[in-house]
């Protein structure tokens, strides 16, 4: 396509937008009103995702070792445990570092386990982390199998829960997401083709002279985006400032190691890109939409 | 240039358009096309730019099949032929310079050119000092001028007129038909639905009669009429 081809399309979608007045400010509602919606479960959606990475990325297998274990038993071992797939990382610890740490997890209280020290009940074991936290069961599995493993630790219930809520939460996100898309298509398909309507007789007289259904789409195609881009300023506006107020106060709880959201930064910029671009598409192919009707002749 | 064979259009309501069409026009020809409303002028020439394809014959147009033209090919086909309608079908926002210019655009023709032909073909119809009023602010004969003037605007080897002075005054029609002719004389084939006794029988021209969807009657230099 010539340069000023494409010119010619983006003056004329444009001026359609213009020109369409009360239905322009119609689709563009729709497509603000979805994105604000869509907008909001994106940011629940992505923060729980986060914060189910984050749980997942804690998720790790203790597997304690047997007693009577000799230091080439142990050895074998860290092996046997290398040599299965999707590892990221093994570590040892021997059972006066376990101790050690269970006193600090229980604070005040856990100095009486101090009394062990000289007798130390617990196990030495091996911390191993899956690449992919959902690869812990079978990592777990494979471990306990071995000869010396003594018992193989690694939340089952906890973790089990936690996997099946995200993927529950993310499977209806999505489809409140695309239900919520489709009918803003469905809306403004249904505003454009009003306006078509009034440009029927345009329509027909570039065909006659020959033009080709790119050419006429082209307008449509610039007028669907335009409406798009300009339905998604105010849904970022209100989201980013939402989100701004959210983080700053998110900030008081993190101090405690809670849970943790997203930093507004790049978090803000992600967010608008994919609203921007959502309203775009969405602009996009309800026109485009409407218009197919039209082209047929 | 046409030749249409055996011809048949039935419209998905059961009306027989067309029954049985044969004809052949050469390059340069002026033919006029006469016959009572309802008699299959319409889809006559409606076919001949590929608005309404046959059920059952053959067109060829250009050198172009229609029945087997692709769907795709259909705008670049259209490119070599120009449309006159009854009611002008100008665009009323848009100046007379800017409706002709359309039809440039819409083929993606360079601005330069798109400047120096449209000036050119204003000037053969006689509206270069009109160039920017809008449609509304013209008579009659001058949006047919305009229309005319788009039609032209490409160089197109055939001119389909469906019934261009059917709106117009005698002394307007007179005036378009002075257009026709010059720009038919520079070897454009024309065709022309028409009901103007007077036009027909005083530029003498084939005449091609339809009754019923069949051509009743084919005559060089013939008279009005379509009573077999």
């Amino acid at each position: 396509m010539k340069f000023s081809t494409l010119k010619r399309h983006f003056k004329e979608g444009a001026r359609n937008t213009w020109r369409n007045g009360w239905m322009t400010i119609a689709s563009i509602g729709a497509v603000t009103t979805t994105l604000i919606l869509v907008g909001v479960f994106l940011v629940l959606m992505m923060n729980l995702n986060h914060i189910a990475n984050e749980l997942e990325e804690d998720v790790q297998i203790k597997a304690l070792i047997e007693l009577t274990a000799e230091q080439s038993d142990v050895d074998e071992i860290e092996e046997n445990i290398n040599d299965i797939s999707g590892i990221e990382s093994v570590d040892f610890v021997t059972k006066e570092e376990e101790l050690e740490n269970l006193m600090d997890s229980m604070g005040e209280q856990g100095q009486a386990w101090g009394l062990y020290e000289q007798d130390n009940p617990l196990n030495d074991a091996f911390i191993v982390k899956a690449e992919d936290p959902l690869e812990t069961e079978r990592i777990a599995d494979q471990i306990e199998e071995f000869d010396f493993i003594y018992r193989v630790n690694y939340g089952q219930e906890y973790v089990d829960t936690l996997f099946k809520f995200n993927e529950y939460a993310r499977n209806v996100g999505l489809v409140l997401i695309i239900a919520l898309v489709f009918t803003a298509i469905f809306l403004i398909s249904n505003t454009i083709k009003i306006t078509i309507l009034a440009r029927k007789k345009e329509i027909g007289i570039m065909k006659l002279v020959g033009a080709t259904n790119n050419f006429i789409r082209w307008p449509f195609f610039v007028e669907g985006m335009l409406l798009g881009i300009l339905g998604s300023i105010i849904p970022i506006a209100v989201i980013l400032i939402g989100y701004y107020f959210l983080s700053q106060n998110m900030a008081i709880l993190q101090q405690f190691d809670f849970v943790t959201i997203l930093d507004f930064y790049p978090f803000a910029l992600q967010i608008s890109l994919i609203i921007v671009g959502i309203g775009a598409s969405i602009g996009v192919w309800g026109s485009l939409m409407s218009v197919r009707k039209f082209l047929k002749v | 240039m046409i030749k249409m064979q055996e011809v048949y259009m039935t419209y998905p309501n059961g009306v027989v358009a067309l029954n049985g069409v044969d004809v052949t026009i050469e390059q340069g020809e002026f033919v006029y096309i006469v016959g009572q409303s309802g008699a299959g002028k319409s889809t006559f020439t409606k076919m001949l730019f590929r608005e309404e394809i046959p059920t059952k014959g053959s067109v060829v147009v250009n050198n172009t099949d229609i029945t087997t033209l692709k769907w795709k090919e259909v705008p670049y086909f259209r490119r070599n032929i120009g449309v006159v309608y009854q009611d002008f079908r100008l665009l009323p926002k848009l100046t007379v310079y800017e409706n002709i210019a359309f039809a440039l655009e819409v083929i993606e023709e360079s601005p330069k050119n798109i400047r120096k032909r449209v000036m050119s073909v204003l000037d053969q119809v006689g509206l270069k000092n009109k160039a920017r009023f809008i449609p509304d602010e013209l008579s009659g004969g001058e949006q047919q001028r305009v229309a005319i003037a788009r039609a032209m605007v490409n160089h197109p080897a055939l001119l389909i007129a469906d019934e261009p002075t059917g709106n117009l005054d005698p002394e307007t029609s007179w005036e378009i038909m002075r257009i026709l002719e010059e720009i038919n004389a520079s070897g454009t084939t024309i065709l022309m639905a028409t009901h103007s006794k007077e036009i027909v029988n005083t530029v003498k021209k084939r005449v091609i009669a339809m009754e019923d969807g069949m051509i009743v009657r084919d005559e060089h230099r013939g008279e009005y009429g379509y009573e077999v």
